[in-house]
């Protein structure tokens, strides 16, 4: 046995000036979680956090629709039941009834795991310091202003400010 | 598993320094262990730690910061005043407890 005196480095002192950007890009319930959960993740480390919505991603934090997002098995060759692992053949993936079906047991799956829905985990990634930007394009071609956007939202800037404000950070494109 | 002293006591720690054995913990090694990482503590620290500690003896796990907050009934917000930075893990080493393990 070994006697120490250390405690964990929790890096309180250094500001190591680390920031993650992360752009969503895409609208389908499954296509949403990886960008909140690493956000989510990535504050609670002292990250600082933006979050970029742009073209389909739009749909996470239009009011209208963050709360309906949907999962089709259409495409999606690894989706495979919970029981049984069988795969849904692609031919019938497309079929009437699929789709609610697939984005049901997908809900049920992250409502199991305590994970919340989308605008919940919105609300927190807010209340834990993280940024949200709306893009300026996806805001003119879908219509839409501040007032359409859930109100977290900082602002809509445009492609180049977005640039401007990552500097120096880490960025993933989902 | 290193052992190293605190308070004058002699507590088994894993290699970053979280305790590791659950009964070793008391308020009064907690407040020590705050102190080693600069957090003063008031009652509302105290109240979060308090539930890390029920928590963890209910469901044998760490909560996540997420847990704390809904099942704690603690708001997020504030969690991130008290505790900077690092709430979960910090809540987790002065609580005595492994680090949270959950993803969310």
């Amino acid at each position: 046995m070994t006697e120490t005196t250390f405690v964990p480095k929790f890096d309180d002192d250094e500001d190591t000036g680390r920031k993650l950007a992360i752009i969503c890009s895409k609208g389908n319930l499954d296509m949403a979680y990886p960008g909140l959960i690493l956000a989510n993740a990535a504050l609670g480390e002292g990250v600082e956090t933006h979050l970029f919505f742009t073209f389909w991603g739009f749909d996470m934090i239009i009011k209208e629709r963050m709360d309906d997002l949907k999962f089709s098995p259409s495409g999606n060759t690894a989706m495979h039941l919970p029981v049984g692992d069988w795969r849904i053949p692609q031919a019938l993936a497309p079929m009437p009834g699929m789709q609610p079906m697939a984005t049901h047991m997908l809900k049920k799956q992250i409502a199991d795991l305590g994970v919340p829905e989308v605008p919940e985990f919105l609300e927190i990634i807010k209340a834990s310091g993280g940024k949200l930007w709306a893009c300026r394009m996806s805001a003119d071609m879908n219509h839409v202003t501040m007032d359409d956007l859930y109100e977290g939202v900082d602002a809509i800037i445009n492609a180049a400010d977005f640039i401007e404000m990552t500097d120096g950070a880490q960025m993933l494109f989902i | 598993m290193p052992v190293t002293t605190i308070e004058g006591r002699e507590v088994q720690v894993d290699d970053e320094g979280f305790m590791t054995v659950y009964d070793e913990w008391d308020e009064q090694l907690g407040g020590a262990l705050a102190k080693l990482i600069d957090v003063d503590m008031t009652d509302e620290h105290w109240k979060a730690i308090q539930f890390l500690r029920s928590d963890f003896k209910t469901e044998g796990v760490t909560p996540t910061l997420r847990r704390v907050s809904t099942a704690g009934g603690l708001d997020m917000k504030r969690l991130f005043e008290l505790f900077p930075k690092k709430p979960a893990k910090k809540m987790a080493y002065i609580a005595g407890l492994p680090k949270p393990h959950g993803c969310v």
